[in-house]
């Protein structure tokens, strides 16, 4: 199985929901149509011949300044052809919705929580949509490229009282 | 002469009872068996063989925060963690103290951002802190120590032992390793 005929045999069933193919550093990577990727993704685990039945990855990508903003990436893995396919879906930042594809891989339920926690990216029809790695009482996400990097300013001696006075030391 | 002397040869010795309860409370401190990172591996090593923390009456860690009343916070403190951190150290019974082991539970070292508490004075009130990434072990011995000084001065009274709190910090000197105090 190489990349042209995993390329065709998408575009023979789906056609223009599969757009930009790319084959930079040897793995095929194509963008997917948001609203049809559990079908995509369906079809793509329970082809005879394709067989991607591993979802290696999932991970969000803000690209601050680009439209849309950001994307979601998928990593699929075939054990029948040895193969990687890598699909990616772009997500408008002023409507962060993707279709949840925990019901073609299970495996997804938590890299979707991350990828909510981190970026906001909403995936609809998930069976438990909650943060995974920050606090609950958390505001915004963090991973997103317009939130601050430092936490806060770092003490010297010649700002230290400045920053003291702030800081929210405990109580006994 | 007089008096003390005397006292002394039939086998008795005058002291204060401030003196003596906080030579107790130095000499027998049991420290929180917690470890949060890097840092947790050379307070172990600290209490190894080799830098042999029972030296100083410290042989035994206890898992349980109620037996406790050290609490070495040895490695950065997440957020999530903090609460979990706080929790610990309200079980802990008084007298109790803190040491801030490291640069991340003293200030968030260089993890600088939204995941880590930016010093683990944020959560709980600290006694010493030991500066180094990660300290050595005779760093954390030497704060051990500075602890002990500061126990031994405490006042027996109504209040909490805290109630006029000074910090120390123990910080490593950069030409000759060695350690000063500032305070």
């Amino acid at each position: 199985m190489d990349n042209a005929t995993v390329l065709n045999r998408l575009r023979d069933t789906f056609g223009a929901v599969v757009s930009a193919p790319d084959e930079r550093h040897g793995d095929l990577k194509v963008c997917i149509e948001a609203s049809r990727l559990p079908e995509v993704g369906r079809w793509l685990r329970d082809e005879a011949d394709l067989q991607y039945t591993l979802l290696e990855n999932l991970c969000g990508v803000d690209y601050l300044g680009r439209l849309p903003r950001f994307e979601v990436v998928y990593h699929l893995f075939s054990f029948q052809n040895a193969h990687r396919l890598c699909l990616k879906v772009g997500v408008p930042e002023e409507h962060p919705v993707v279709p949840s594809v925990t019901s073609v891989w299970p495996t997804a339920n938590w890299h979707e929580r991350e990828t909510y926690d981190m970026f906001g990216i909403v995936f609809e029809g998930h069976p438990s949509l909650e943060r995974i790695l920050m606090p609950e009482e958390w505001a915004g996400h963090p991973l997103r490229k317009d939130v601050p990097l430092g936490y806060e300013e770092v003490a010297f001696t010649f700002n230290e009282d400045r920053i003291y006075a702030h800081k929210p030391f405990a109580k006994e | 002469m007089g008096i003390e002397e005397k006292a002394a040869n039939l086998g008795i010795v005058t002291t204060t009872l401030e003196t003596v309860v906080n030579w107790g409370r130095t000499n027998a401190m049991w420290p929180l068996t917690f470890g949060l990172a890097c840092c947790a591996i050379e307070m172990m090593s600290a209490q190894a063989s080799n830098y042999d923390l029972s030296r100083f009456g410290m042989e035994i860690n206890r898992p349980s925060p109620r037996q406790a009343d050290l609490m070495i916070v040895s490695g950065r403190v997440s957020r999530k963690m903090a609460p979990v951190l706080r929790r610990l150290y309200d079980q802990m019974s008084d007298p109790k103290w803190v040491i801030a082991m490291g640069d991340c539970a003293s200030c968030g070292g260089v993890f600088n951002n939204y995941a880590i508490v930016q010093g683990v004075d944020e959560v709980v009130p600290v006694d010493v802190y030991v500066a180094g990434c990660p300290p050595r072990p005779e760093a954390l011995i030497d704060g051990i120590m500075r602890l002990h000084e500061k126990v031994m001065k405490e006042k027996i009274s109504g209040t909490s032992h805290n109630a006029d709190r000074t910090t120390i910090r123990v910080e490593q000197e950069q030409q000759d390793g060695g350690l000063i105090q500032v305070t």
